[in-house]
């Protein structure tokens, strides 16, 4: 990535998206941190450069769209529409309220942004195929980013989509593997082991890169890079609580309960680390 | 509509209808598209997805995928039509078809075919008794139970542009022939096939020929039996249910399916909160599946028009 300008203003953005995915979750007290600070990186990287869209004709049927299919990370793409403009920024407070716009996992037809409602993990990988062949077949040229959890991709769906997605070269939906090593439990290697990712999507079929997940040049670099022949795949490895410290320290960082303080403490840390981004 | 009922078989098959009626579909309408899961042949449709491989998708053994698959194009603007037997189609999915189609309100059909005991050499890990009952769970779903090729061609019409996740249980093979080709159905709505007093006979699926033949029979022996075919299991025709069990005071239910949870759960919710009547079920009792031909099978589980006749006399007696 040789454009400073740009690199800036996507790690403003990432930061800033942190810094909105825990207001959400403050204004709750608890929910799913972990895995929507790791996933913030691209989230800015997509959101704040490479989708096309249109926050105020967010149904717009040529738009790029987003699956995510941890769709307990929620509160992080939240963030990210919010500060694009889908909603304003104080609707991230009302998440999990009766009648919110915002519930825990993705759901398309309450949040404006959202193109796709998951939760129930594995689900989004099928749903995310779908778009891409029906957009192909509606003669669009849009594409379609999905993002797996690496607990999730211990879901035999997951690999029923992969299979497909390679067989049958559906080039226009990248997949995203937010390899951040923990799930709900612990660490996903001592649960069920998937082994090594980019074998396994190059052994179906795809073009398969494995990065940092967390670096916003290298994600970059791979999201735009030229389309071959066959789908691609990155595998992002990353840290589950990405970008407040005491998050990342915490083993069992999936889900949070804390107090308003902690919030605030955390909050702290993200505003100071962009004071010193300035 | 015409009822041309008399015993006999269809000379078409549901497969013949499958291969005109979605491909006529799929001509007429740019946003269909049919998926399978490695069944395209089982319902005739394999030769015109050869040829027309933009608008049927072979998502291969992986039937909880292609649900899902079906419900993404769906959100991008297809209108999906999903094929695989009736246990895959109902059991294996049903996940996918509650939360990617349903929950989503991703619109999609799903047939599934060789319900109950039509699965025959299949036998009991091919037998859906249960697949109503699953789908009637799914919130605003559609289920329908089809008797015969008429039927099928206007549902599989009115299916792709009706909202929700329609579920079409039908047969592959021919079944007997109750109407005429020219037969308007509208779902939701019952067809009454015969005007009776003593006896309502509420029948769906393969069950439908049964109840007129069972009506024959009872009307020998001075017994006048109302006949219903409730192909739409859901939303059930309350009013012509209701209607026809204030005339008759009582009711058969006859269906290819588990007595739990499908047709003959469905008219007994009605019935209890509308109009509570004597019923009597001519279903698969709580059991599972077994291999055998068709008529066998139709015995074994006590599936027949004398089964029918039994239990109308036995719902009279009740009242």
């Amino acid at each position: 990535m040789t454009d400073e300008k740009l690199l800036k203003e996507l790690n403003d953005f990432a930061l800033d998206i942190r810094i909105a995915t825990v207001e959400c979750l403050k204004s709750r007290g608890f929910g799913h941190i972990g895995g929507s600070l790791s996933i913030a990186d691209l989230l800015a990287v997509l959101y704040g450069s490479v989708m096309r869209y249109d926050p105020k004709n967010p149904k717009w049927p040529e738009r790029d769209k987003l699956v995510c299919s941890k769709g307990h990370a929620g509160p992080g793409v939240y963030a990210a529409l919010a500060l694009k403009g889908f909603f304003p920024y104080e609707e991230l407070k009302t998440l999990n309220e009766p009648g919110t716009n915002l519930p825990s996992h993705c759901d398309r037809n309450k949040t404006p942004g959202i193109d796709m409602t998951t939760g129930s993990l594995g689900q989004g990988t099928s749903l995310a195929v779908g778009i891409a062949l029906g957009d192909k077949l509606k003669g669009r040229d849009s594409r379609t980013y999905l993002i797996v959890g690496d607990g999730e991709a211990v879901e035999g769906l997951v690999w029923e989509a992969a299979m497909f997605t390679a067989a049958t070269k559906v080039t226009n939906l990248m997949w995203f593997i937010d390899w951040n090593k923990k799930q709900l439990d612990g660490y996903t290697k001592v649960i069920n082991d998937h082994g090594d990712f980019r074998a396994k999507f190059e052994a179906f079929g795809f073009e398969a890169i494995q990065l940092d997940g967390n670096d916003i040049a290298q994600l970059y670099d791979a999201v735009t890079a030229p389309i071959g022949d066959k789908p691609r795949a990155i595998i992002m490895d990353t840290v589950k609580g990405k970008g407040v410290t005491e998050v990342e320290e915490t083993f069992s960082n999936h889900s949070m309960n804390v107090p308003a303080e902690v919030f605030d403490r955390w909050l702290d840390e993200l505003r100071a680390r962009k004071e010193a981004q300035r | 509509m015409s009822i041309v009922y008399n015993g006999s078989n269809d000379s078409k098959t549901f497969k013949d209808v499958f291969s005109t009626v979605i491909p006529q579909l799929c001509e007429k309408d740019p946003d269909v598209v049919y998926l399978d899961a490695d069944l395209m042949s089982c319902i005739g449709m394999l030769k015109w997805a050869e040829n027309n491989p933009d608008r049927a998708i072979n998502c291969g053994i992986a039937e909880a995928n292609m649900v899902g698959i079906a419900s993404g194009m769906a959100s991008a603007g297809m209108k999906p039509i999903v094929h695989s037997f009736g246990i895959f189609a109902s059991r294996r999915v049903f996940d996918q078809a509650f939360l990617s189609a349903g929950y989503a309100k991703n619109d999609i059909t799903v047939i599934g075919s060789d319900p109950g005991v039509c699965a025959a050499f299949n036998g009991g890990t091919h037998m859906p008794f249960e697949d109503t009952a699953i789908y009637r769970t799914l919130p605003g779903a559609t289920v329908m139970d089809v008797c015969d090729t008429a039927m099928l061609a206007a549902v599989l019409e009115q299916s792709k542009d009706r909202a929700g996740v329609k579920y079409i249980r039908v047969a592959r093979k021919n079944s007997v022939k109750v109407y005429g080709d020219d037969t308007e159905f509208e779902i939701g709505k019952g067809k009454l096939l015969k005007e009776g007093n003593d006896v309502l006979i509420v029948a769906s699926g393969i069950m439908v020929a049964k109840a007129l033949e069972a009506a024959k029979l009872l009307e020998a022996e001075g017994v006048s039996a109302a006949v219903v075919d409730m192909f739409t299991v859901k939303p059930i025709d309350f009013e012509l249910l209701v209607q026809w069990a204030e005339k008759t005071g009582c009711a058969v239910v006859a269906e290819n399916h588990n007595k739990i949870g499908g047709l003959c759960g469905a008219v007994c919710e009605f019935l209890a909160s509308r109009h509570p009547v004597p019923v009597e079920f001519v279903a698969v009792e709580d059991e599972f599946g077994e291999v055998g031909p068709q008529d066998y099978l139709e015995k074994r589980f006590g599936l027949t028009a004398e089964h029918i006749v039994e239990s109308a006399k036995m719902a009279i007696s009740r009242k």
